[in-house]
């Protein structure tokens, strides 16, 4: 295990904001820390980097306990959201600060940057500024600073949230073969849930300072423990007892057996995607996810009555939720 | 566009009636009679002593104050919630509050040979009032708070995540603070000192008390113009002034060209806002 979180509280006054928390991260890993805003997800981070002390349980980096230890002493590299460039430095001393620390010979810094500046494609700017950066530059630059030193773990904290949607999705695709081509292991915070299925290859779902289920992003998706992860790892209703996707709603013109009723209240297009927004008999609204196609052939517009029925329901005993109180 | 005017009008108006035209006129009358004069009331041992005093108090006064203010504005900023807190950063401003005279008074009660610490130290062969220290102290006393009060905002802006990202890169906190934190500060921490260096270089009613104004020996600039103007010996007076204008002209100039050397990209550090 690159990262072992064994049993971690840590409270900031009354607030609980990292609940008896375990979590094992393997070598080599892309771990996503996923959960909405106060989760507890960026106060863990932090107490991986040494930035934060849990006031419970203890943390060890590669076998080696880091409960004690300062953030300079536990070879992690720390990205933050709003990048924390240096603003008095170019983007070359930036990403030298780390090797000039440790006083490193002159060549080696200067070889060692040049091949950091070709990695993140920031070549031809290692003169410039962070200020005559865009936010992308600055966080690539940002990304290159933190691993100068070869960090033996690296955290990123929401590091794409201050990005457009362009950018951000542009970056995450880069970060993805970035980890492939230097395979450290490597923690990323967000609430974003597509962007966590999208670039890590484990999700630990975060809740009110607990850990709601860890696992790969597809079983996350296809098998989540409890309501919380359903709701909150892409688009889920209620419908009485069961939990449903909306793609997992069959719309139909014609009843079918055990199909309900509904009216079409408006039609979103979503390039290959439909969503109907859907008013039940009793009123409870829903939305169904179809294709293109699929719409074209039920000609689906607003006001119009169709027939739906779930193909596919989760259903959560009251026990399942929420774990980690025991 | 004529409210524009109107606007530009008053404020360049305001300036040139009330401080332009009457430091013009110093000047002016300063040199009215030519070089020689001056030249002789710039030179005379008493002006000479009083230009050297006043130089000398702001050297000791100014890098004390600095490292005071920055500390202290690390303390506001960063100290977390401390009892006292508010009661520090009440303190800082005391001597914005409290007239010159007054701290001067103050200062005399504390270390006069009567005072209420000044017998044992007179005992021990210090003289603090009627002597260099006391002015020092004075000086000090009246400019403490520019410092702090420029740094404390930039600091504040900065925020901790330039220091936490040093940390994380093995710089220890004190390396972090001198190679981020200082230089990302450091247009709040100058305009600061060109303050208390105006402020140290002026000082008039504190110091006027706890000096006694022996010429040649306890008689700072400011003194020296009192002096020289209460004697009827109006070019040594406004000599003085002259000079006095000339020293805050220096650490202005001192300062712009600091700013020079500031690499073009780094415009948007956040103490430049404090300048511009």
């Amino acid at each position: 295990m690159a990262i072992a979180i064994r049993r971690v509280t840590k409270r900031f006054g009354e607030f609980v904001a990292v609940d008896n928390v375990s979590l094992a991260i393997a070598s080599g890993s892309l771990t996503a820390l996923l959960g909405p805003s106060g989760s507890g997800k960026s106060t863990l981070l932090r107490i991986v980097a040494g930035l934060e002390h849990p006031d419970e349980g203890d943390v060890s980096i590669h076998g080696e306990d880091a409960t004690g230890l300062p953030p300079q002493e536990r070879g992690v590299g720390f990205v933050f959201q709003h990048y924390a460039a240096f603003k008095h430095m170019s983007v070359r001393d930036n990403v030298a600060f780390a090797l000039k620390i440790r006083k490193r010979p002159r060549d080696e810094i200067r070889d060692r940057v040049g091949e950091l500046l070709r990695l993140v494609q920031l070549e031809g700017l290692a003169n410039r500024y962070p200020s005559q950066l865009s936010g992308g530059q600055r966080q690539r630059m940002a990304l290159a600073r933190a691993l100068a030193a070869e960090p033996r773990v690296l955290l990123l904290d929401e590091p794409f949230g201050a990005l457009d949607a362009r950018v951000r999705k542009e970056l995450r695709a880069w970060l993805r073969r970035l980890h492939e081509e230097v395979p450290v292991t490597t923690v990323l915070v967000t609430h974003d849930q597509e962007e966590a299925m999208d670039v890590a290859d484990r999700v630990a779902v975060m809740n009110e300072g607990r850990v709601e289920q860890t696992g790969k992003p597809r079983d996350l998706y296809e098998h989540p423990a409890n309501e919380f992860v359903m709701s909150f790892v892409g688009p889920a209703h209620r419908l009485g007892e069961a939990w449903i996707r909306p793609h997992d709603l069959e719309v139909r013109q014609e009843p079918n057996g055990t199909s309900t009723e509904a009216m079409v209240e408006r039609v979103v297009h979503l390039g290959f995607e439909v969503r109907a927004e859907l008013v039940l008999e009793d009123g409870r609204r829903v939305s169904a996810q179809v294709t293109r196609n699929e719409a074209d052939e039920l000609e689906l517009r607003e006001g119009q009555i169709v027939f739906v029925r779930p193909s596919r329901t989760h259903v959560f005993s009251a026990a399942a939720t929420p774990p980690g109180h025991s | 566009m004529a409210a524009r005017l109107g606007l530009r009008f008053a404020a360049l108006g305001y300036l040139a009636a009330l401080l332009a035209f009457p430091v013009g006129l110093v000047f002016w009358r300063t040199f009215e009679d030519g070089l020689g004069p001056v030249w002789n009331a710039a030179t005379n041992p008493e002006a000479l002593h009083a230009l050297w005093l006043t130089v000398l108090i702001a050297l000791i006064a100014v890098p004390a104050n600095t490292i005071f203010g920055v500390i202290c504005a690390l303390v506001i900023v960063r100290g977390g919630r401390f009892h006292g807190k508010t009661l520090l950063n009440a303190l800082v401003d005391l001597p914005f509050a409290l007239s010159p005279v007054v701290i001067g008074l103050a200062l005399y009660l504390v270390y006069a040979r009567t005072g209420w610490f000044g017998g044992w130290l007179v005992d021990h062969g210090i003289n603090v009032i009627f002597a260099l220290p006391g002015m020092i102290l004075a000086t000090i006393f009246v400019s403490l708070p520019f410092v702090v009060r420029e740094t404390v905002p930039v600091l504040r802006e900065i925020g901790t995540e330039q220091e936490e990202a040093a940390w994380t890169l093995g710089a220890s906190p004190l390396t972090a603070f001198f190679r981020v934190t200082l230089p990302a500060i450091r247009w709040g921490v100058t305009y600061g000192i060109v303050l208390t260096t105006a402020r140290a270089i002026g000082e008039f009613g504190a110091v006027s008390i706890v000096s006694g104004s022996i010429a040649g020996r306890t008689e700072t600039l400011t003194l020296h113009v009192q002096q020289r103007f209460q004697g009827f010996d109006l070019t040594g007076a406004y000599t003085a002034s002259v000079e006095l204008a000339l020293l805050a002209l220096i650490t202005l100039l001192f300062m712009t060209l600091l700013r020079k050397e500031t690499p073009v990209g780094d415009s948007d550090t956040p103490g430049d806002e404090a300048l511009r």
